[in-house]
């Protein structure tokens, strides 16, 4: 089953929201949706599990039983110790006996969570709290899953434990999706969906998204343009959008390739200034 | 500093349930101080029994109101009126006995000014008589006062079944929406949301328990007040327990309706003062509704704790049978079902959104279906 959305339209009262937005999410790979604060990617990731409902589109999911999400504030219940965040949803899925005790331990050494079974989820870290709630999204071992920005406020190292609990899941067969904000993060991803303000710009491979910018991208110190320009590191990149008349000049690359940062980028500042 | 000024006043424009607390809850406190604080009592609802009942009705003067006269009434029948609280008080007159006024004292400032209008009329009939009351009882040679339910006018005896219903309001309706706001604040609300419940089930697990800890706080409060203040329990524990329950589902479903209204648990807090402060000062608790002028009163009447205090006092005190008592519990009972259901409309449109147009299709894929077939996770090469 190919989960994900389809022609997706979300208002909230008479804002929208999410506008005419495709996804796939196939089986055993990772769907990552990029953008901005305000792009949509939550209402996207909420749409798909069930918690917000669409204007139009079409959603496919799982039934409960074979979905599975890992909110942005990680999902866990802080009043709860690691081991009873484990068993309250084990109990939810009908997970017990002997496959919840060899999941649990499998899942807590994944982790590395051994040393903290007994501590609140309140009193853990972030990057270990986040660990706990993907846990807890993947416990069951569901078709699904659903991560919404699973790394935002965690620490390198712990992201990189994350990420690698993530590929270890989808290569395990579940269609996994999951919003970002970290480029470097999507650009591992088998297809990339990029939001703007609730509009898809482009979607694909991370090739494919950078193939996608129209017009150029070059690296000056000064740029010429500043609404068109970002900072990277100590210099800048700009974008150029292509000229209308083919005949015009196109700025010289010099050998510059953009990477999906500055095709993300430039995708964002085209649609502005084409809305506008 | 004046950044800071400019910066605060404009949260504080911004946050109306705030300002609605700073500005509308004083204007409502005065207004409803001013009347309902209010402990003189100017009607007291009097039946008159017995041969004599006509004649001692005539002479019946303010605070004193005349509701039943019954010449073939009899102690019985005035023991009853108060039981069932339809009257304040009940004189027994027939010939050749001296009169007797029975006093309800559960409700206790209604009583207080009772035995003082007797106590001077008594006085003003020895004066008359050449008598002078000089022991200081209220036996005298005018109407023998008699207080029923309440002899010494304790103030603990009328509290403590009314604090019994304070505290269950209070833990129903604070404690059970911060613990439900705390599910929306931590975000572990959606992740209840997709996990295979029914809202039914998830809203039933999170009541139990406060409804379970609000029982035994009620059954501990209750003994307290017995042990401790010597408060009589007269009435059926059974019936009492079926008013308690009740009550219980109104708090705890106002409960929840606030956590449905509010993002924070400040905001929970906030809105639960804003409807418990009535409750305390309208309910009857502190001040008799009886001396509040119809325009504070009938918010009384829309408040549930003034059911359950009519409920909680009448069974401790007067030993009032259900059949005197169904109007508050059929008042709680509807009050129940309407807040209760409004309240689990509310949290399952948290919990499970409806489909808002027509236009769109969510296709879920039988549990049966085939596991999809493992892939590499990312793109090739990367």
């Amino acid at each position: 089953m190919n989960y994900g959305a389809t022609a997706l339209e979300v208002s909230f009262g008479s804002r929208p929201a999410l506008g005419g937005v495709d996804l796939s999410i196939p089986a055993g790979r990772v769907s990552a949706v990029v953008g901005g604060d305000g792009a949509g990617k939550s209402t996207l990731l909420h749409c798909l599990a069930g918690t917000v409902q669409p204007t139009r589109g079409e959603v496919r999911r799982p039934a409960k039983e074979l979905l599975g999400l890992m909110p942005s504030q990680s999902g866990t219940w802080a009043d709860l110790t690691v081991d009873e965040n484990i068993s309250f949803v084990a109990a939810a899925y009908g997970v017990g006996g002997r496959t919840l005790a060899s999941r649990r331990d499998e899942l807590i050494e994944r982790a590395d969570l051994g040393d903290a079974r007994d501590r609140l989820a309140g009193d853990l870290s972030g990057g270990m709290r986040h660990k706990l709630g993907f846990i807890l999204a993947i416990l069951h071992q569901p078709e699904l899953l659903l991560l919404d920005e699973p790394s935002t406020g965690v620490d390198p190292v712990s992201r990189v434990e994350l990420w690698r609990m993530v590929a270890e899941t989808a290569a395990g067969g579940t269609a996994v999706a999951l919003s970002t904000t970290y480029l470097d993060e999507a650009e591992r991803s088998s297809s990339i969906l990029v939001l703007d303000e609730g509009v898809a710009v482009a979607s694909g491979t991370a090739s494919d998204v950078i193939e996608a910018v129209a017009g150029t991208i070059t690296v000056a110190e000064r740029p010429t343009v500043a609404d068109r320009a970002w900072r990277r590191g100590r210099v800048f990149h700009e974008w150029h959008p292509p000229p209308p008349d083919r005949a015009a000049s196109v700025p010289d690359k010099g050998g510059f390739q953009p990477d999906l940062e500055d095709a993300v980028i430039a995708l964002m500042l085209a649609r502005r200034e084409a809305a506008t | 500093m004046l950044a800071m000024i400019r910066k605060e006043f404009r949260e504080l424009r911004r946050d109306r349930r705030t300002m609605a607390m700073l500005i509308a809850l004083p204007i409502v406190l005065l207004v409803v101080f001013g009347y309902a604080a209010n402990f003189n009592v100017s009607s007291i609802r009097t039946n008159v029994y017995g041969d004599q009942a006509d004649a001692v009705a005539s002479l019946l003067q303010s605070p004193f109101d005349s509701e039943t006269v019954d010449p073939s009434g009899t102690t019985t029948d005035a023991e009853d009126a108060l039981r069932d609280n339809e009257a304040d008080v009940a004189i027994v007159a027939n010939p050749g006995q001296q009169p007797v006024a029975y006093v309800d004292g559960s409700e206790l400032f209604v009583a207080q000014t009772a035995v003082g209008a007797l106590t001077a009329a008594n006085a003003k009939i020895d004066a008359a008589a050449g008598t002078p009351d000089t022991s200081g009882s209220a036996q005298t040679s005018g109407i023998e006062v008699e207080v029923l339910y309440n002899p010494d006018l304790e103030t603990s005896w009328v509290m403590v079944p009314a604090l019994v219903g304070l505290i269950l309001a209070f833990i129903g309706t604070i404690i059970t929406s911060l613990g439900l706001v705390r599910e929306r604040q931590e975000g572990t609300l959606e992740q209840l949301a997709v996990m295979p419940f029914r809202p039914s089930d998830v809203i039933a697990g999170k009541i139990t328990p406060y409804f379970v800890v609000a029982s035994l706080d009620m059954i501990v409060v209750t003994v307290l007040g017995i042990v401790l203040f010597g408060v009589p329990f007269n009435g059926n524990v059974a019936v009492f327990a079926l008013g308690a329950v009740i009550f219980l589902l109104v708090v705890l479903g106002i409960g929840v309706l606030i956590s449905t209204m509010s993002q924070n648990q400040g905001q929970a807090i906030q809105m639960a003062l804003m409807l418990l402060l009535p409750q305390i000062l309208l309910s009857g608790m502190i001040f008799p509704l009886s001396s509040m002028p119809w325009g504070v009163r009938w918010i009384g009447y829309l408040l549930p704790l003034t059911y359950f205090i009519s409920i909680s006092q009448g069974i401790m005190l007067r030993a009032a049978p259900l059949s005197s008592l169904w109007p508050s519990f059929v008042i709680l009972g509807v009050m129940a079902v309407a807040v209760f259901g409004a309240a689990i409309l509310r949290f399952r449109r948290d919990l499970a959104p409806s489909v808002s147009r027509d236009e769109h299709a969510t296709s879920e894929t039988p549990d049966d279906d085939p596991p999809p077939e493992p892939a590499t996770p990312f793109a090739a090469g990367r």
